[in-house]
């Protein structure tokens, strides 16, 4: 087709336009403008302001003087760690934990209108709420305790709030609704009969997960394990709230906040955030190297 | 491919299918013997796909029983049942080649390393897809996955192989060839068939015997010569191409033949079961039994064949190749589909000639036939073919 444009040269104003839009390249890019102007202003302008901050140190000593700070001392370094302990398993969890009730919940039923709206209610909550909620329901006199005392099943009530603890459940309430539907998404988007095929071929039910459904389901549990890795990475209120903002909770962007807003060294706080933007890079980079080793096509349903 | 895990017959008893309050299939009695090939035929929404989505263990029955000889199975799961399905959609697996699809119920059966690759590399062959095993499904085309899809339900050496409209896919060449490659492999293979599809041609060619159902219900079982020349009743002889029903009413039943009367018609007919005088009954003649004679060529032939003489007026003619699709219209606004080898032209009177023997009567029960007939108005298969 394209031969067959280049050989005949009709004016050259119209062969011109055909050609550029066959790459997809016409007025209607500029409905474009509006969305670009917002991310420039909003996200790269801002980003790079950070960045060459970031390399500006208040008390001089070089371009990278703030990150040399940064990891040379253990208090800030460890922030590093103490999150990655927070996030990763906070967003293991709720991919996991979506992936058999999502699997459940892959076909029609009656109520399924309701569970749904059950399970995604933690979204509209916001952070501040649910830290109150564990705070009252988790903390040493709250009804969990209580329960379990007035069960006979602990006689001390269990240290489950303003520790690692606290800020791991406000991680799975506020996450899980998150990857709850991203991969009940995912999943409906599995031709069904594709598992149905399987069974005729001999294959259980445990079979048919590991061997269709999985793989298939790969590429989305890489995405959304992403998504809520880097929602729980930049925990800050119920680090503070509900966790132990002075040791095993004090987070990333708690060293930042307080490089910031306590001793207004605002390129030490945007080195921080620099150096949070690369532990997310990299953790990510690792989850979709680890993706890329599967299938990406279609999956036979509706996508 | 010679072991089998084989019946003698299997037996549908009764089998019934609801969904909400609907039934989307009724008291389906069915005995089929090994090696046969069935075809389930009807119009879509029949109960055909709920009919082997039942066999095959997919929908669990509300009512019924199914017996491979001695043993009840419609309480097992799909993955014990051993039957092999093809889909209308050919459900392969996209994230697997085509090797790997046609292996996986081996590797599900535990099978050792060596006979999983004999035995897929033998089903690849048979489909004639040596060349594109690595590939995946999104890399074939339509017939050549339809293939895969068969090699997989094949390779298992199944006691029965579902189809479900397997070839509704395929363009109308495509579907003529695999037609012939399915029917092919039954044979070669000794398959127990069952086969689900809404193509009456399809079925009559491929099937040992045929299942027509509608609205759930079956309306009639048996050989195609059966169900072609002798359909039970008015809503098979439409799916068996009689394309003219009408709606008319019998005046005199005897020996004779019956007489029919209406619309300003008086036509003698066979009757296909009891009619009785003063009933009302559709009558159903095909397009191609219907002779065309011009209206002024010697009218005393018509009168020696012993047929009906409609006078008609051409409306519509459609070029066929070997012959023409004529609509005529008689005098009180009744359309006749007729086919005729003789160039006519829109507007020509014409005189329409029906055998008598030819001219089914059935009793109408409690529906009407539709207006427009059954039959789909594209040109069928064979026509295409013929040109």
């Amino acid at each position: 087709m394209s031969t067959a444009t280049s050989r005949s040269t009709p004016p050259t104003g119209l062969s011109r336009r055909h050609r550029l839009a066959e790459r997809g390249i016409d007025s209607q890019l500029l409905l474009l403008v509006p969305a670009l102007v917002f991310v420039l202003g909003l996200f790269i302008y801002p980003f790079l302001y950070g960045l060459g901050l970031s390399f500006q140190p208040t008390n001089g000593g070089g371009a990278f003087a703030d990150y040399q700070r940064f990891f040379t001392d253990a208090f800030q370094r460890d922030t590093i760690w103490k999150t990655l302990r927070l996030a990763i398993p906070a967003a293991l969890f709720n991919v996991l934990a979506s992936v058999p009730i999502a699997y459940r919940m892959r076909g029609r039923f009656r109520g399924k209108r309701l569970i749904t709206t059950l399970l995604v209610v933690p979204i509209t909550l916001g952070t501040v709420l649910t830290a109150e909620g564990l705070l009252n329901f988790l903390g040493p006199a709250g009804w969990f305790n209580r329960t379990l005392q007035a069960i006979g099943l602990i006689d001390q009530p269990l240290r489950l709030i303003n520790n690692y603890w606290g800020v791991f459940f406000s991680l799975v309430i506020t996450g899980f609704p998150f990857a709850f539907l991203l991969i009940l998404s995912y999943l409906s988007g599995i031709d069904p009969t594709l598992e149905r095929a399987a069974a005729t071929m001999g294959a259980d039910w445990k079979a048919r997960f590991r061997r269709i459904t999985l793989p298939l389901l790969a590429p989305g549990l890489a995405t959304t394990f992403c998504l809520t890795f880097v929602l729980a990475f930049s925990v800050f209120p119920s680090a503070i709230l509900v966790g132990n903002p002075t040791g095993e909770t004090r987070v990333i962007s708690i060293a930042a906040y307080q490089a910031a807003y306590e001793q207004y060294d605002y390129p030490f706080a945007s080195a921080i955030a620099m150096i949070m933007g690369a532990v997310e890079l990299i953790v990510i980079a690792v989850v979709l190297v680890w993706r890329s080793r599967f299938y990406k096509g279609a999956t036979g349903g509706k996508g | 491919m010679t072991r089998k895990e084989s019946f003698e017959q299997l037996r549908l008893d009764n089998v019934g299918r609801r969904f909400g309050g609907q039934d989307a299939l009724q008291d389906l009695d069915l005995t089929i013997r090994a090696g046969e090939f069935i075809a389930l035929l009807g119009p879509s929404g029949c109960g055909k796909s709920t009919a082997l989505n039942c066999l095959a263990g997919l929908l669990p029955l509300t009512s019924g029983s199914i017996w491979q000889d001695d043993k009840r199975i419609d309480t097992l799961p799909p993955e014990r049942r051993g039957f092999g399905m093809v889909f209308q959609n050919y459900a392969l697996f996209p994230h697997m080649t085509v090797r790997s699809n046609v292996a996986f119920g081996l590797q599900m059966r535990r099978l050792p390393k060596a006979e999983i690759a004999e035995r897929t590399a033998a089903a690849i062959r048979l489909v004639q897809l040596e060349e594109h095993v690595g590939k995946l499904p999104g890399q074939l085309s339509g017939g050549q996955q339809q293939r895969v899809a068969i090699a997989r339900a094949i390779v298992l050496e199944p006691s029965l192989v579902l189809m479900d409209e397997p070839l509704s896919n395929l363009d109308a060449k495509l579907r003529l060839e695999m037609r012939t490659e399915i029917r092919r492999i039954h044979q070669s293979l000794g398959l127990t068939t069952v086969y689900v599809t809404h193509d009456q041609e399809e079925a009559l060619s491929m099937a040992d015997r045929l299942v027509v159902l509608r609205s759930g219900q079956v309306q009639q079982i048996g050989t195609p010569e059966e169900l072609h020349t002798r359909p039970a009743n008015w809503h098979v002889a439409g799916f068996m191409g009689f394309r003219n029903l009408l709606e008319l009413d019998a005046t005199r039943a005897d020996g004779g033949g019956v007489v029919v009367e209406g619309h300003g018609l008086r036509l003698t007919g066979a009757p296909a079961s009891g009619v009785s005088a003063g009933e009302p009954v559709v009558v159903g003649v095909r397009p191609e039994d219907i002779v065309v004679q011009p209206r002024d060529s010697g009218a005393a032939s018509a009168r020696d064949a012993a047929g009906n003489e409609v006078p008609a007026t051409v409306e519509v003619v459609e070029y066929h190749g070997r012959e023409f699709a004529v609509e005529a219209r008689t005098r009180s606004g009744l359309a006749f589909h007729v086919k005729t080898p003789e160039r006519v032209a829109p507007g020509n009177e014409v005189t329409l000639v029906i055998p008598a023997e030819r001219l089914l009567v059935f009793p109408r029960g409690d529906e009407r036939p539709p207006a427009p007939a059954l039959e789909r108005s594209e040109p069928s298969l064979s026509e295409v073919g013929s040109t």
